[in-house]
C-alpha cells in the first residue's frame, strides 16, 4: 500500500492538534523528542514542552505532579525505558493515584531494528496491563495512532500508548465509525477461525487471511487496539462464531495481548488458541523485516498457527 | 523582637501525642521519623502555609508533599491538628478500609497532595507541581519533606537536577536530617554527606538549621518565601524520635510500634517537653 507512515508520527501530529485545541495539554520527553516525534509539539508550544533529560523516573513523577494541577501531560520515551525504568513511578505515583497522565511510548517491538535487543521493548503490554487503572492501547497504523492519541487525551485516567518506529501500512478505516477506547474492529469476517491482532501485526493478519482464503479457510480478522480494557463482547462473539482463535502481536507471548484474550476466554467461553509473538527470547540487531522473518512474525507464521489451531478445534 | 512560640509548641505536642496514639492503635508505623519533623510541621502549618482546612482544594493553596511518606502518622496528626479531619479518625490509622493508609495516598483526605512513601517520588512529583504553578501563573509554594536515607535514591537527584535546571524558586524542600535509617546510621550504610554542598552543586539555595529550634525554623521558612531564582532546601538537623526519651537517636524505632507500657511512658515524656 502506498500510505506508509509510522504510528509514532500519528502520535506526534495528534499532539500538535491537541495543543492547539487545549491549553491544558503539556508534553514531556526524556531526550528522545526527535525520535518520539514530540519535538513537533515542542517547536509549536515551547512553554508547554518540558525536556526532562535522560531521567525516566523523574519524567513520570513530574508528569504526575503536573496532572495533579489540572494539566494533561503526555510523557514520552522509548517503550523499554518508559515502562521499564519508569515502572514503579507509573505504578505508585500515576496509576495508584489514578492521575490523568498519558504515556506515549514509541519504539515498541522488535522492529526498532538495528539498535538491538536493549532498545526493543517486548514486555510493555504485560507490565502495563497488570497495573490497576491503566489503559493500554497498541495502534495498528498512523491513522489509528492519531485517533488513539486524541481519545487518550479525552479519557480521564492513565493511558499507555505503545507506538512503533517503523513505517507501517494503513489497515484501519475510521471514516464510518470513530475510534473508541475499549473497542476492537472486525476488519474481515470469516467462519473457520478468528485472527486477533494489534500493532503492525494487523497488516500481517490481513495478509494471512487472504492467503488462507485461497486454500479454502475462512478467517476473520479482528484489529484489537485496546488491550485493556478488553473488548470482551467482540471476542466472545467471534469465539462463539469461529470456535478457534489465533492472536498475533509484536511482543512476548507471556503476558501480552494473547494472554489477555485467553484470560477472558478460559473463564467464559473456553476456545483453542494459538499465539504468534515473541517466544521467551530477546531480539537482536537487524533490519525490521529481517527481524520479523527471523522471529516468526510474518503472515506465513500466522497461516501455520491457524492450521495448528484448526486441529484443536472440536 | 523575639517571637513567642508557645502556641506552636503546644500544637507540636498535640501532634506528637497523636503520632504515638496512631502508631500504638495500629500496632504498626514509623515513630522515629515522624517525631523528628513534628516541630517543623507545626511551624509550617500554623505560621507559614497558605491553606484553609475549610476550603482545602483552593487553587492557589500552598502544597505540602510528604516524599518521606513513612512519616504518615505525622502528616495525619498535623492535618487533624489543623482541622482537616476529626482527631478520632487517627485511631483508624493503618486499619482495613481506613482513609489513613500506611503511606499517604493522593487526595484520600483533604490536604494530601501526593502519594508518598516510594522514596524520591514525592520530590519528583513536586517538580511537576512547581512547573504547573509557573505555567498557571499562580504564586503558591510547594513544600516537600524528604528524609536523609531517601537521598540514597537516584530519583532524588534526578528531581534535584530538574529543580535546579528549571530554576524552580517556588519549591522548598525540607530535609529531615536525623542521621538514621532502617538499618542504622546513614553515614555508615551509604554516606550522603556533604549534603549542603551536594544541593549547592545542584543549584539550590541552601539553609542549614536546627530542626527543633523554633526561631531558626521560622526564619528559614520566612526566608524561603523571599524572591529567589533558585529552589530552596532547608537542611534541618533533627533528632530521630524527638520528645520520647527511649526513642531518641535509636534507629530501631524507625518502624516499630510501642507496647502499652512504652506508649504510656512516651506520652508522659511528651507532656514533659518544654513549652
Amino acid at each position: 500500500m502506498a500510505d506508509l507512515k509510522a504510528t509514532r508520527n500519528g502520535y506526534g501530529e495528534a499532539l500538535v492538534e491537541l495543543g492547539a485545541k487545549n491549553p491544558r495539554i503539556v508534553v514531556l520527553d526524556a531526550d528522545l523528542s526527535k525520535s518520539t516525534m514530540t519535538y513537533m509539539f515542542g517547536e509549536k508550544y515551547p512553554d508547554r514542552f518540558f525536556n526532562m533529560g535522560i531521567a525516566e523516573q523523574n519524567l513520570m513523577c513530574t508528569a504526575g505532579g503536573l496532572s495533579s494541577c489540572g494539566y494533561i501531560p503526555f510523557a514520552s520515551s522509548f517503550g523499554i525505558f518508559a515502562s521499564g525504568r519508569g515502572y514503579e513511578q507509573i505504578r505508585n505515583t500515576i496509576c495508584y493515584s489514578k492521575l490523568n497522565v498519558k504515556i506515549g511510548a514509541t519504539h515498541g517491538g522488535i522492529t526498532v531494528g538495528e539498535d538491538g535487543a536493549t532498545h526493543q521493548g517486548l514486555e510493555e503490554i504485560a507490565l502495563m496491563r497488570a497495573i490497576p487503572n491503566m489503559t493500554v492501547i497498541v495502534p495498528a497504523d498512523f491513522h489509528e495512532a492519531k485517533m488513539a492519541t486524541i481519545a487518550a487525551a479525552e479519557h480521564v485516567g492513565p493511558v499507555y500508548l505503545r507506538l512503533g518506529r517503523d513505517k507501517v501500512q494503513t489497515v484501519t478505516d475510521y471514516t464510518k465509525t470513530p475510534f473508541e477506547i475499549g473497542k476492537g474492529c472486525l476488519l474481515a469476517d470469516g467462519t473457520d477461525v478468528t485472527i486477533i491482532a494489534c500493532g503492525l501485526m494487523t497488516a500481517q493478519a490481513l495478509e494471512a487471511a487472504a492467503a488462507l482464503k485461497s486454500s479454502g479457510i475462512s478467517a476473520a480478522v479482528v484489529n484489537l487496539p485496546t488491550i485493556k480494557p478488553l473488548d470482551k463482547a467482540l471476542i466472545h462473539k467471534m469465539a462463539q462464531k469461529t470456535r478457534a482463535i489465533v492472536t498475533c502481536e509484536e511482543h512476548q507471548v507471556a503476558g501480552g495481548m494473547g494472554s489477555a484474550v485467553c484470560e477472558y476466554l478460559s473463564s467464559n467461553i473456553p476456545t483453542p488458541v494459538k499465539f504468534v509473538g515473541i517466544n521467551d527470547t530477546f531480539g537482536e540487531s537487524g533490519k525490521p523485516n529481517e527481524l520479523l522473518e527471523a522471529y516468526g512474525l510474518m503472515a506465513k507464521n500466522i497461516v501455520d498457527a491457524v492450521n495448528e489451531v484448526l486441529k484443536l478445534k472440536k | 523582637m523575639a517571637s513567642d512560640y508557645t502556641e506552636l509548641k503546644k500544637h507540636a505536642k498535640s501532634i506528637r501525642k497523636n503520632i504515638l496514639k496512631a502508631i500504638y492503635s495500629a500496632n504498626s508505623g514509623h515513630p522515629g521519623g515522624s517525631l523528628s519533623s513534628a516541630d517543623i510541621m507545626s511551624v509550617l502549618y500554623f505560621k507559614h502555609l497558605n491553606h484553609d482546612p475549610k476550603n482545602p482544594w483552593k487553587e492557589d493553596r500552598d502544597r505540602v508533599i510528604f516524599s518521606k511518606g513513612h512519616a504518615s502518622a505525622l502528616l495525619y496528626s498535623t492535618l487533624a491538628e489543623c482541622g482537616y479531619i476529626e482527631p478520632a479518625e487517627i485511631e483508624t490509622f493503618r486499619k482495613l478500609h481506613s482513609r489513613l493508609q500506611g503511606h499517604p495516598v493522593y487526595h484520600k483526605i483533604p490536604g494530601i497532595e501526593a502519594t508518598g512513601g516510594p522514596l524520591g517520588q514525592g520530590f519528583s512529583f513536586g517538580i511537576g507541581v512547581g512547573l504547573a504553578a509557573r505555567l498557571s501563573k499562580l504564586d503558591y509554594k510547594t513544600y516537600i519533606l524528604i528524609g536523609d536515607g531517601e537521598m540514597q535514591e537516584g530519583l532524588v537527584w534526578e528531581a534535584a537536577m530538574a529543580a535546579g535546571h528549571y530554576k524552580l524558586s517556588n519549591i522548598c524542600c525540607i530535609l529531615d536530617y536525623n542521621g538514621l535509617q532502617i538499618d542504622g546510621d546513614v553515614e555508615k550504610i551509604m554516606r550522603v554527606s556533604p549534603v549542603a554542598d551536594k544541593f549547592r552543586a545542584f543549584n539550590f539555595n541552601v539553609m542549614e538549621i536546627d530542626g527543633h529550634d523554633y526561631a531558626q525554623i521560622d526564619t528559614a521558612f520566612a526566608h524561603a518565601r523571599t524572591k529567589n531564582d533558585k529552589p530552596t532546601i532547608i537542611i534541618a538537623k533533627t533528632i530521630k524520635g524527638k520528645g520520647v526519651s527511649f526513642m531518641e537517636n535509636d534507629y530501631t524505632w524507625h518502624g516499630k510500634a510501642p507496647n502499652k507500657e512504652q506508649y504510656e511512658r512516651a506520652i508522659s515524656d511528651i507532656e514533659k517537653m518544654e513549652s
